[in-house]
């Protein structure tokens, strides 16, 4: 119980990046494909939000006298994330938009009758 | 096959983590850089928020980076959307009488909200990432509210050149005044006051601005395509 109490955020966060991997590798669909890179995203993230917590740690925030600054949570991973989150969108729309291109040009998002595409 | 040898390259890949992450300890305080940050922070920013004097003060050069990546990745998706050939004028079908109400309601108080997250991102949770985000879904619900209405194509630019301008002058005025870039030269005040932690807010308010805006154009660009 205790393993799994120390170690269930770094097994979710990994389980969501191999899930995301495994989607890009085998997926043919090119929206599935984009779909898996959000959940890669996704597991990245709370993999950083995880390494920078403190059991029972609070928000890095002195939001009213009183708070214990050792119980603060480690606010780098935090100030990183927060940046990566809203990339992260950009990204996702900019792969949707080259999405959108290759549907108009090839007619299909199957990647394996796009010849260029096929691995 | 393929699907094999994704299987086996994922379970190395699997094995390989585990074996480096069980030596990470969970829930323990680690970088002595963060300690730093909560215990200095206050004084040397004068923001409450730790996470705020982070991004904009101690990494703002890193934020400025990284507001430049969302930046192009926007241009970038208009450069690829708008090759393709322009559709004729579709007929719209206009929406309900109480889908088009309500978003007319709901789209100031949403637009006050995301100013409040970004106005206050040094006080409390939040900021102008959060803000800006906050105010481009308040322009995602009119575009499927309100179809009818697009929004002004100059005006997200100008308001998203604006705020990323603003960002670079406060940097270079603080290499003017103070001889480094993005030092915050303006006084700190007191600490949970809404006129404190000198630059932060401001550059902060600039960066709402400018991430609503540019999340916004996103949205255009999308809608017009679909």
């Amino acid at each position: 119980m205790s393993f799994l109490d120390s170690y269930i955020y770094y097994i979710g966060a990994f389980g969501l990046i191999l899930v995301g991997l495994y989607i890009i590798l085998v997926k043919r669909n090119l929206i599935k494909v984009i779909v898996g890179l959000g959940i890669l995203d996704t597991g990245v993230n709370l993999f950083l939000i995880s390494v920078g917590y403190i059991t029972k740690g609070t928000a890095p925030i002195f939001s009213r006298p009183g708070i214990d600054p050792e119980q603060m949570v480690d606010p780098i991973p935090q100030a990183l994330v927060l940046t990566a989150i809203v990339i992260g969108v950009a990204v996702l729309a900019l792969a949707l938009s080259l999405a959108i291109r290759l549907y108009q040009h090839y007619g299909t998002l199957n990647l394996r009758k796009i010849r260029e595409q096929k691995w | 096959m393929r699907r094999i040898i994704a299987i086996l390259l994922l379970i190395i890949l699997a094995v390989g983590i585990s074996l480096s992450l069980a030596k990470i300890p969970f829930g323990t305080p680690k970088t002595k850089v963060g300690k730093y940050y909560i215990e200095e922070g206050i004084e040397e920013t004068g923001a409450t928020n730790i996470v705020t004097s982070v991004v904009v003060n101690y990494r703002g050069f890193d934020t400025l980076g990284e507001v430049t990546v969302l930046f192009i990745a926007a241009i970038g998706l208009g450069a690829v959307l708008s090759t393709v050939r322009k559709k004729t004028a579709r007929e719209i079908e206009p929406a309900s009488l109480v889908l088009s109400t309500g978003c007319r309601v709901l789209f100031p108080l949403i637009l006050t909200f995301g100013t409040y997250i970004f106005i206050h991102g040094h006080l409390t949770p939040g900021g102008g990432f959060q803000g800006g985000a906050i105010i481009a879904s308040g322009f995602l619900l009119i575009y499927l509210g309100c179809r009818e209405r697009r929004i002004s194509r100059t005006a997200s630019n100008l308001v998203e050149s604006l705020g990323g301008l603003t960002f670079v002058i406060i940097g270079l005025l603080g290499l003017v005044f103070s001889g480094y870039f993005l030092l915050n030269f303006l006084p700190k005040g007191t600490a949970n006051a809404l006129f404190s932690a000198g630059v932060i807010p401001v550059i902060y308010i600039a960066i709402g601005f400018k991430v609503g805006s540019e999340l916004a154009s996103i949205i255009d660009n999308l809608i017009e395509e679909s």
